[in-house]
């Protein structure tokens, strides 16, 4: 029998994420003969599942009021019930993905395969795959036995997202079988979002952003930063380190977990590269890279990359800048 | 409040430039400097602050080699009451799945109520802690960046969702959670301290101690393993800019006032 391939589509106020589309490409990816089906799970979600039927064949829907907001502990429980064993499940590796998948694979007795970059064909029940490891330094071929079933996760980006074809696909109400036993997942129980709090700048609106990462060693560093910003007439920036050691205030953080931003140009001082830090990045901004270690991951996307310690670069680059002024 | 923190003993990506072995099965490690895996270091904090304030004790474990019992004591150093290393030839090579039935085995000779473990480590799979709360049958929570104790049943807890927006949930105990880098300042430790505990016993246990079956961990039962690591080919790459340090300086300047890089 072919291999079921199911997709979990994350959806927020309506709109549907860019990895459904994504998720379409890595599915043909890991078995061009599987079948494909997309699954919905939320409330109020038709306007959702209706959008995907261009792009999937089968959309499986778990609509209920008590989904509105996608707790993971409750999805889990849905979703072990109606996934037939044995099935692949893909969903992205981000807040959610990140929090549903390892758990949902022991539940379906099936193969845990985290933040995949790439696949490379199966082989008796064998699909090869790419991940990375240690921050995007290296990249590793792994084998990763499905055929018992897997959860996989898969970046974001990481697969160019298939043209929205015509599928002309159904939508197929599963709500009653995965309600069948109740709402699951008690024991944690949603609150409240809170929302970021907004700093001094938006860094969102900035045009030149001068952005530091660990490479700055040291807190009373980060003078040299804020002197070349205001040399260049930009903004300062930062990688999540920076936020993490309170040098400086979380709004200021690019990346998955802090803001998307959108510059003109994108100096990353000291920073690795790493894809939670890119992820913030939109716009292809022309981007600039210092950093000691030739080999980081930053070099693979950036413009220009100079390999200078930062600490003796950046102060000659401002006093040179401030000269000419 | 009983606490169990899983800890792992990773090279220190920070400190290390990483690079693959001419035979492609190895990073090359010779040179590397090891430390406690990040994410880790802040769960340790976040359970000595708890115990601290609510009582009870911590403890550190780790599958590993017997290196690992290093950073064990640096963590004890930091305050846990106790280590405990998980060792055993027939665990190497482990996936997710077989570190966390080694984890599991050890916990259930216990009784905690609260196991943290950190989001990811050097492999970047963010996988033990979610497979380890589903074996248990516990309630799981990933990317915590808060908790706070409410009682002896329940806890609340902060989670972080895109865009540094924060989702609180409430959650029954005994649960596991993985914590998210920022959710405190981890004290420093000093050499001194390190030496304080440095003749404290560290129980070591293999997989008969355990009761594992040597055939449901390791090598043997991983479904997922690697094949080689690589360097990818890059793609178009950035220029590099080349000269003297003032030379790359001037040209740097060029490119910026070409590309609106100066206002
Ligand atoms: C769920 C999740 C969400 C995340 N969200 C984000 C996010 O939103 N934003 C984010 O940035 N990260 C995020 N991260 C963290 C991310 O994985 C990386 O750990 C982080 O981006 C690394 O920051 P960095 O590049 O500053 O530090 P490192 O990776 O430590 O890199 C420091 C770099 O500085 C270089 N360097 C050191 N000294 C010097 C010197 N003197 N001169 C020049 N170069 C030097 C080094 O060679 C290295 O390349 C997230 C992680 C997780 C798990």
């Amino acid at each position: 029998m072919a291999l079921q391939i199911f997709a979990y589509i994350l959806h927020k106020d309506g709109a549907v994420d860019d990895t459904a589309l994504e998720m379409v490409a890595a599915a043909g990816k890991l078995d061009p003969a599987a079948s494909l089906t997309a699954i919905v799970v939320g409330s109020k979600t038709d306007a959702v599942c209706n959008s995907l039927t261009s792009s999937y064949k089968e959309v499986w829907k778990i609509d209920n009021d008590a989904l509105s907001y996608p707790n993971s502990e409750v999805i889990r429980g849905l979703l072990a019930l109606v996934i037939p064993k044995g099935s692949v499940l893909l969903i992205a590796h981000e807040h959610f993905g990140m929090d549903l998948a390892p758990g949902l694979s022991v539940k379906l007795d099936g193969t845990y395969l985290p933040d995949a970059v790439a696949f490379d064909g199966i082989e008796g029940g064998k699909l090869k795959a790419v991940r990375q490891e240690f921050g995007g330094q290296v990249s590793a071929h792994v084998v990763c036995d499905i055929s018992g079933g897997a959860v996989i996760t898969i970046r974001a980006g990481a697969f160019r997202a298939a043209e929205a074809a015509n599928a002309g696909g159904a939508v197929v109400d599963k709500t009653a079988d995965a309600l069948a036993g109740g709402l699951p997942g008690g024991a944690r129980r949603f609150v409240e979002i809170v929302t970021a709090e907004v700093g001094d700048v938006d860094i969102t609106k900035s045009e030149i952003l001068v952005s530091v990462g660990r490479g700055i060693c040291e807190q009373e560093n980060i003078e040299i930063i804020r002197e070349l910003a205001k040399a260049v007439g930009g903004d300062v920036s930062c990688s999540r380190p920076i936020v993490d050691a309170k040098w400086l205030e979380k709004s200021r953080q690019v990346g998955t977990s802090g803001q998307t931003v959108k510059p003109k140009v994108y100096m990353a001082l000291g920073i690795s590269g790493s894809f939670q830090h890119l992820g913030g990045i939109k716009g292809s901004p022309f981007m600039i890279a210092v950093n000691k270690n030739p080999k980081a991951p930053i070099f693979q996307v950036a413009d220009i990359g100079v390999v200078e310690d930062l600490l003796e670069f950046v102060p000659m680059l401002t006093e040179k800048i401030n000269e000419l002024k | 409040m009983e606490i169990l923190v899983c800890v792992k003993r990773v090279p220190d990506t920070a400190e290390n430039e990483i690079s693959v072995n001419s035979s492609g099965s190895d990073i090359e490690r010779g040179d590397l400097v090891y430390s406690v895996n990040e994410w880790d270091n802040y769960a340790v904090e976040e359970a000595i602050q708890i115990r601290d304030k609510v009582g009870g004790s911590v403890t550190v474990v780790s599958v590993g080699d017997a290196d690992s019992e290093e950073v064990l004591r640096r963590e004890m150093a930091m305050g846990a009451d106790k280590g405990i290393l998980l060792s055993d030839s027939v665990f190497e090579g482990s996936d997710g799945n077989g570190i966390a039935t080694v984890l599991k085995a050890e916990i259930e000779k216990g009784k905690y109520d609260l196991i943290l473990t950190g989001t990811q480590a050097d492999d970047g799979a963010g996988q033990v802690g979610g497979i380890l709360a589903a074996m248990l049958d516990m309630p799981y929570a990933s990317l915590v960046n808060r908790i706070e104790v409410i009682d002896d049943k329940k806890i609340k807890i902060g989670r972080e969702i895109a865009g540094g927006n924060q989702e609180i949930s409430e959650m029954d105990l005994p649960c596991v959670l993985s914590i998210q880098t920022g959710i405190n300042e981890p004290r420093y430790v000093g050499i001194r301290g390190i030496r304080k505990v440095a003749s404290v016993d560290i129980p070591v246990r293999g997989a008969s101690d355990l009761g594992i079956n040597p055939g449901s961990v390791g090598k043997a039962a991983a479904k997922v393993s690697r094949v080689d690591y690589f360097v990818p080919a890059l793609g178009k790459g950035a220029e590099l800019l080349e000269g003297s340090i003032e030379e790359k300086v001037e040209k740097l300047i060029e490119l910026l006032k070409s590309k609106g890089g100066i206002k």
